[in-house]
């Protein structure tokens, strides 16, 4: 089925050196990556095998030292700092593994914050916003502040956020580190659900296998390599 | 406009420290409009001394007289319109603290050398042909309550009356008005002749004169020949621009314009520390809000605009509300009762003060800002 698809993206000979003082720190090495359209995938290995990097990378959170990344046809690490930046409000959701919500705002405000980057009206904004909470399944929580959320509302809270522009990518950094494991199944459900039901491209950083085992398809990272196997 | 909730609530975030802030930005501003109507008491007169007017006095002092006698030989000095004598009674009404400018002066040529004090005709008509009788300015008036037809008591400090009595005795024939804001409105004027034959000594003498020139632009050189037909005679002259004179007359008192500049700059750069300080941790304690922030599509130029928001909402709020107090106590009336001839904001004070509230929120601003706009987003949210 994935043959068929187009690639969204393309990451072609990277490396990532991370320098530490007068240490160099290679995390990624020679790196290829193809992310067809419409799949959820999984990127499991251990900490400090730059999975989180890579998740950097493909969302032009981080550029490569080396080597190219071509999100949806886009060079994203030929842009200028401005033009990433607003490349990644239109193309690029993001789910973090500690909800990352703006204390000082309720849930809705939270979720519309990334439209404040369009020409959207107020009462446009206000309209999606409510929308995104509704796939949420959290429309009665919208007046309500983070600290009075639970740990899986928060997140259901992160991924509206992430959805509200109806970005091209969703990435998920350990979206349910940090929830129990019934809040992180209903997450789980949820993006499962955008991916099967809105053709969502989720690209999901985990450590769970149970998390992992819900994705398409499964990498794992290693000594900056990657392999469709988990190393022993 | 649609960043505004977002700032606001940010700022809401520590309520606690935020108001603290804002009440101490909004004292500064109080203290810096306040002490600005108190500067602007001292250095109005400065402002609205005439271009056209010296002042001539004793060489040594302005507490040494000069004969009478020298009006009309400065009247003939070349490019002299006209000269007037003034001097200082120093008298007390009432109790010491009541103090206000009395000056002896000849009426009808003194009403001319300052047309900026407005009096009517008939006020003025009764003046001359009252040798007891007095004017006020309305500020004097209205503080201690005089209306015309009043007998005003002075006790002499300096100009006992021939026998020893120390009370002077004037009748209030008018009320004069100043033509501008900045006129003085606080001087008890009476008639020389009045003074001059009633007093115990010193006849004959007087404490400065007015001269009004032809050419503003030759005050210099009218002045020196002033100066010149009195030189090497007992009583020799200093003369200058009325201006000069005002504000030599001020600096009796102290530098006040550096006093009150002192106070204000060392006011403001505490403050300056207060409101940087409050920003530095505002944005060192949202490092990852502000990294997500940018994870979403906020440039580094937007960041930067809202932290620098934050403290321009901050600063302003505390600006406005000290500049508004400021003006509501000084409208309320001037702390000394009405010893300060003159006791307002000026608008163009005002202005600087918005200015100072827009440099005071940059400054204090600008470095968080530029903190939050170099955040680098993959280290940030590792935080």
């Amino acid at each position: 089925m994935n043959v068929s698809k187009k690639e969204l993206v393309t990451i072609h000979n990277v490396d990532k050196i991370f320098k530490r003082g007068s240490e160099e720190i290679h995390v990624l090495g020679g790196l290829d990556l193809q992310i067809p359209e419409g799949e959820f995938l999984a990127l499991m290995g251990p900490s400090g095998s730059g999975k989180s990097t890579l998740l950097n990378l493909i969302g032009g959170l981080d550029r490569p030292s080396q080597g190219s990344v071509i999100v949806g046809g886009e060079p994203i690490d030929k842009l200028s700092e401005r033009k990433l930046a607003s490349w990644r409000a239109r193309h690029v959701g993001l789910v973090f593994q500690f909800y990352n919500l703006m204390p000082v705002l309720t849930a809705q405000k939270n979720v519309e914050l990334p439209l404040l980057l369009t020409g959207l009206s107020r009462s446009e904004r206000r309209k999606r916003s409510a929308i995104a909470l509704d796939i949420v399944g959290l429309s009665h929580r919208k007046g309500h502040y983070p600290r009075t959320l639970s740990g899986g509302e928060q997140q259901r809270v992160g991924i509206a956020r992430a959805i509200v522009t109806d970005p091209t990518l969703l990435l998920c950094d350990e979206p349910t580190g940090d929830l129990d494991r019934k809040s992180g199944d209903e997450i789980l459900d949820l993006l499962q659900a955008l991916n099967k039901e809105q053709g969502k491209t989720i690209v999901m950083v985990t450590h769970d296998i149970h998390a992992a085992a819900r994705a398409s398809r499964t990498l794992y990272l290693n000594k900056g390599k990657l392999s469709t196997e988990a190393e022993e | 406009m649609k960043y505004l909730y977002l700032i606001w609530s940010n700022l809401k975030r520590k309520k606690i420290r935020t108001i603290l802030t804002l009440l101490s930005i909004m004292v500064a501003f109080m203290l810096f409009g306040y002490l600005g109507a108190i500067k602007q008491g001292f250095s109005q007169g400065v402002d609205v001394a005439g271009l056209d007017r010296l002042v001539v006095r004793h060489k040594i002092s302005i507490i040494q007289l000069l004969p009478q006698s020298y009006e009309s030989r400065i009247e003939q000095i070349e490019g002299v319109e006209e000269a007037v004598h003034q001097t200082w009674f120093g008298g007390v009404y009432q109790k010491p603290s009541n103090f206000f400018a009395q000056l002896p002066v000849n009426p009808g040529e003194y009403l001319e050398m300052y047309p900026e004090f407005l009096i009517s005709e008939a006020e003025k008509q009764a003046w001359l042909s009252t040798r007891s009788g007095a004017i006020a300015g309305r500020k004097i008036a209205e503080r201690f309550g005089w209306k015309v037809g009043d007998r005003i008591p002075i006790n002499a400090t300096i100009w006992t009356k021939k026998g020893g009595e120390v009370t002077w005795e004037f009748d209030l024939v008018g009320i004069y008005d100043g033509a501008e804001k900045g006129t003085d409105t606080t001087q008890f004027l009476f008639r020389y002749d009045f003074f001059d034959e009633a007093r115990q000594f010193g006849q004959g003498l007087v404490g400065w004169y007015s001269v009004r020139i032809s050419d503003p632009s030759k005050s210099a050189e009218i002045a020196a020949l002033i100066d010149a037909e009195f030189a090497n005679s007992p009583a020799e002259t200093k003369s200058e621009a009325e201006g000069a004179f005002v504000q030599g007359f001020a600096d009796q008192i102290g530098d006040i314009g550096f006093i009150m500049t002192a106070i204000i700059i060392a006011v403001f750069f505490t403050m300056l520390l207060v409101a940087g300080n409050t920003m530095a941790y505002a944005v060192r304690e949202r490092t990852n809000e502000l990294a997500m922030l940018k994870a979403i599509g906020f440039s580094d130029g937007r960041v930067l605009g809202l932290v620098l928001g934050e403290s321009f909402v901050l600063t302003g709020i505390g600006g406005a509300l000290g500049l508004a107090l400021a003006w509501l106590m000084v409208s309320a009336g001037d702390p000394t009762n009405g010893a300060l001839p003159f006791f307002f904001i000026p608008v163009n004070y005002l202005l600087i003060g918005v200015f100072l509230v827009g440099v005071m929120a940059l400054v204090a601003g600008i470095l968080p800002a530029l903190q939050a706009q170099r955040l680098r987003i993959a280290d940030a949210l590792r935080r």
